[in-house]
Order: structure tokens, then sequence, then C-alpha cells
């Protein structure tokens, strides 16, 4: 038996959502005396993913191959099947993200694993394999029981809380066979917000509704933004008429983010905005309209005018430091 | 070109969550139902293909006979047949591989669907489908073009978009604004009343996920409102009471 953790890389670092993963791995390992085994693809070097030591792994196991550089979920699914078979791994743990969800499918329909997308904590091993798991967008949970001989679970962010050791773990090189089948689509171009913060990484979020009125009035949302080291995001009508990129959009037909902080200005907290920012630990709102249904999704609320509110918070954010 | 859309029917985006039988089954009174959004969107660009490179498109739904509202509402929109695999959706596994064996009789070239479901929002059913076809599959794709068999098309990552280019057949898991959603006119609601809409059973699969209870979140404590010339009383408590800061 062992549990194998495969996490994603951002310039050779593991990433902060992974990290939860391979503690949420270990702690499983723990349960039923297993190892924890880190499956890392993509460029890094050693002392990097030794990291996966202090959240609990043993071993991990590290493609460096120029084939796999490239993000690639078909690919990197062949590969996590093979470290599953090499490994004699019964459970599978990933944090729950688009490149993880296109891994995990694969990879199930491949070992005819068991798969549950979204676990919000850790499992119940006392009779069986029980794990609770994020439903209709966040609003609900459901206990699922998994019964395959193999179970992949995608984690979702802050599910568990790691507690940090100076333990390290051995870092060995794994040298899959490259599946041909798998590199089928030709990649033409990438367009890609460099220097960004990821929304879905990010521990703290400021994000923006039509009550910001143009995209030309984003500065001072961004500057309070930069000041808290944090993410930024909009709501659909934002992305919708253009003034926000796409991939900023936080809802339900958007990204479901999960910060401990995410601060909304002039948004105002339509269900399908909810719906993408309810797994967030504190959610503060500020709109003019002291009725916006958002206040009652909040923890905190300021009623008034953004364009007065957010520069006076991002002083006295530089003020508290 | 022949294309399968595969569709959830799924509580409306507004819908108020709750259960009953002790917390043991969807409380489904009230609650309105619909084509998931996601699946909408693959529909709509499913019908601009055609209307562009002409061919048939299959509505695919993994349901229940109440699923058979949004089925016709499918086939107002613009495809030419149904099938409805008669059963409860309830593991991503089983769902896809009902999806499969469908497919695999029809001999798609395309097989479309959304990202996820909005009702369990797991995204793996694209990438099962295509594993147990033995074909690529990618999401979330937000703009599709096809010339001959060979498909372009832009996928979402993580801060910003790829374009891609792989020869048919795929599968694809959709996404905005890959098209606009569609309404139904008067004359597609007439013809989709004698369409065709197979109903079959499904195929067997070994229960690998089983859903045995239902939980709701905790209630949300009320909002503490703070007064707009007193932001620094606001990050003061982002940091002592709250501590996210």
């Amino acid at each position: 038996m062992a549990v194998l953790i495969f996490v994603e890389l951002d310039n050779g670092q593991i990433k902060k959502t992974s990290l939860e993963a391979i503690y949420y791995g270990s702690e499983v390992a723990k349960m039923q005396g297993a190892s924890a085994t880190v499956l890392a693809i993509g460029a890094a070097n050693a002392a990097s993913l030794a990291v996966a030591g202090n959240f609990g792994a043993s071993k991990v196991l590290h493609v460096g191959a120029a084939e796999f550089q490239t993000e690639n979920a078909m690919a990197y699914a062949s590969v996590l099947a093979e470290a599953v078979r090499q490994e004699n791994a019964d459970v599978v743990i990933l944090p729950k993200s688009g490149l993880c969800d296109a891994m995990s499918a694969r990879a199930a329909a491949k070992l005819q694993a068991s798969v549950v997308s979204g676990a919000v904590d850790l499992p119940d091993l006392s009779n069986g394999f029980r794990v609770n798991r994020a439903i209709y967008t966040g609003k609900a949970f459901a206990t699922v029981a998994m019964s395959g001989a193999i179970k992949i679970l995608g984690v979702k962010k802050n599910a568990v809380a790691p507690v940090e050791t100076t333990a390290t773990a051995e870092v060995v090189a794994f040298n899959p066979v490259p599946n041909t089948g798998d590199f089928a689509a030709k990649i033409l171009s990438q367009e890609k917000a460099t220097g960004e913060l990821s929304l879905t990484e990010a521990d703290i979020i400021v994000s923006g509704g039509r009550g910001m009125k143009g995209p030309e009035n984003w500065q001072p949302l961004l500057d309070l933004a930069h000041e808290l080291h944090a993410a930024t995001g909009c709501s659909k009508p934002v992305s919708d008429l253009d003034w926000r990129p796409h991939h900023e959009h936080i809802g339900q037909t958007g990204i479901k983010v999960a910060p401990n902080l995410y601060i909304a200005c002039g948004i105002s907290g339509a269900i399908q905005h909810l719906a993408g920012v309810n797994s967030s630990k504190c959610i503060v709102v500020i709109n003019k309209d002291a009725d916006a249904p958002f206040f009652k999704a909040a923890d905190y609320g300021i009623v008034g005018d953004v364009f007065d509110i957010l520069p006076r918070l991002t002083a006295a954010v530089a003020a508290s430091k | 070109m022949k294309i399968l859309v595969c569709i959830t029917n799924v509580p409306d985006t507004t819908a108020k969550i709750s259960f009953t039988d002790g917390d043991t089954k969807f409380n489904k009174a009230g609650v309105q139902y619909i084509i998931g959004p996601y699946d909408d969107y693959a529909l709509a660009r499913a019908v601009e293909l055609k209307e562009q490179h002409g061919g048939t498109i299959t509505v695919l739904n993994v349901g229940e006979a109440d699923s058979e509202q949004q089925i016709r509402k499918a086939l107002a929109i613009g495809a030419d047949d149904a099938i409805r695999v008669n059963c409860e959706p309830s593991d991503s596994y089983f769902v896809a591989t009902q999806i499969a064996h469908c497919a695999k009789e029809g001999g798609y070239d395309l097989i479309l669907m959304g990202r996820e479901s909005i009702d369990f929002n797991s995204g793996v059913v694209h990438g099962l489908v295509g594993e147990m076809l033995n074909i690529p599959s990618f999401s979330p794709v937000m703009k599709l073009d096809v010339a001959g068999n060979v498909a372009t098309f832009a996928r979402e990552i993580e801060g910003g978009k790829e374009y891609l280019e792989a020869t048919l057949p795929l599968v694809l898991g959709c996404q905005e604004p890959i098209a606009e959603w569609k309404i139904p006119n008067m004359r597609g609601i007439m013809t989709a009343r004698t369409k065709p809409l197979k109903v079959v059973e499904p195929v067997a699969v070994a229960e690998a996920a089983t859903l045995e209870k239902y939980l709701l979140p905790a209630p949300k404590g009320a909002v503490k409102m703070i007064p707009a010339d007193d932001v620094e009383q606001l990050i003061k408590l982002l940091k002592t009471e709250a501590k996210v800061l």
C-alpha cells in the first residue's frame, strides 16, 4: 500500500495548493500505515522538491525529461498511471485544478479507479473509505463511499491545515516512456499573463464589479491588491464587457476561488458570483448600495463609494505594516 | 460531420439547495431544472458548426425521465435526434462509461459537453470518456473551429489561453465564450416534438463511488458593518478577529 501525490510546479517550486495535497496524502498514508510518495513533472532542482518532506512525504519521483516540460494533461495522466503501478499505490491525491481534473480523469480510466473531485476534508477510513466533497458549487457537501481498488481524490484548497516539519524527502529520477498518442495536439501559441498571482493559489483576492464603472478606474483596486500581495478578480459582467480579461472572471461559470480573504468592490453579489466565492474564509464587501445582496454573505461590510474607500484602505494597509 | 453533445439536467443556478429523506435525497420540490450552462455553450457551438459545415447533432443525456424537458429544449435549439440513458447519473465513472458506450456505437467526429456539471462540479467526465474511447480530450475549451478533419481551439490555462490544433475525433469540455446561448424559436419548438428520442438502458458498471449522505454548510454569521470613515477598524478586525492578514 502506498499513497501517491501529484504536485504542480511553478518556476520549479511546488505550488502552495500542492504542498497542502502532500500533507493531505501523508495524513492518509499515516492512517493506513503506508508511505507517501510525491510525483513531480517538469524542471525543478532537488532542493526545491525535497521540501515535500516538510509536508510528510518520504520520496519524490521527479520526471525531468524534455518531452514532459510542457503541461500536457494526457501525457501527465499516463505518467501518473505508470507511477501508480510502479509504486503499487492504492490512493492517489491531486490538488483540484484544471490540469489535475483532466489528469485524474484519464488516469482513472486507465487504472479503472474510483475518482472523486473536490474533497474538503480527510477521509474516514474506519469502515471503508468515505470522504466529504463539495457539490452544487460549494452550496452543499456530500459524503461519498469509494470502493475501487485504486482511489483518486482531487483535494480542494484549505481541505487541511498543514503542519510543517524539518524532515526532507529523497528525490529519485523517474523516466517514463512517452506515449505518442498523448502528444496528438499541436500547440499553436500561448497567451499568458506573466508576474500575476494566480487566483486559485492566492491567499487574498481583491475583486471588482460593475460598480467600478469602467476599465479606466481599476487603478485604486490594483493598488490595494499590490499592497496586500493579492490576486485580482472580477464579476461576470466585467469580463463580458471586456473591462478585465476572461481569466479573472470569478463565479458559477468562471473560476471558483477559496482565498483566506476576499474583498469585493462594487459587486452586488448575484447568486452566480457567490457560488464562485463561497469557499472563502473571510469576505469583505464594499458597496454604495446598503441593500446589495452580497452583504448577507459577507463577514465585514462597508457601505460607501469604492473610489473614496479604496485609496484610504490601501493607505491603512500600508500604515499597519 | 457527426457531433455528439452531452447535456446534464441540473437545478437552475439560483435554486435553493435542500435535502429530504434524512439528507439522502435532493429536494426537487419547487426547483427549476435547466440544461447545464456549460453544456448549453457546447450545444450552441455545435449548432453553429452544423450551420457552417452541415452534418448532424445528436444530444445525449444520462438521466431519468424528468430530463426529457431539457432534451426537447436541446432538440428545439437545433439537435437532430436524442438519446437518453435511463438511469440516475450518480458517479462520474458510471456516467462516462454510458457516454463512451453510446459514442462507440455512433462513431462521432466531435463529442462536446460542458467543462463540468453544475451539480457535482467534478470536471472529469470528458477526460474519462476520451480515455475510454482512446481519443484526445481537452478542457476547458473557449473557442472552436473545424476545417476538414482538423479542429483548432483555444483552451483556458492559468492566467491566459493556449491555442491548439488536433485531428478529429476529439472530446472537448466547453465553456464561455465558445458561443452565445441560443433560445429556441417557435419553429424549433414545434419540430422538436417529432424528432427521435431514443431511450436506452445503461450498461453495467461496477459501482466505484456511492453518494451516501448530503450535508449543508453551517449558516453564516451576521455581517459586521464598519463605518465608511473608519477603514482602519476593518484592517484591525481582519488582523485580530478574522486573522486573515
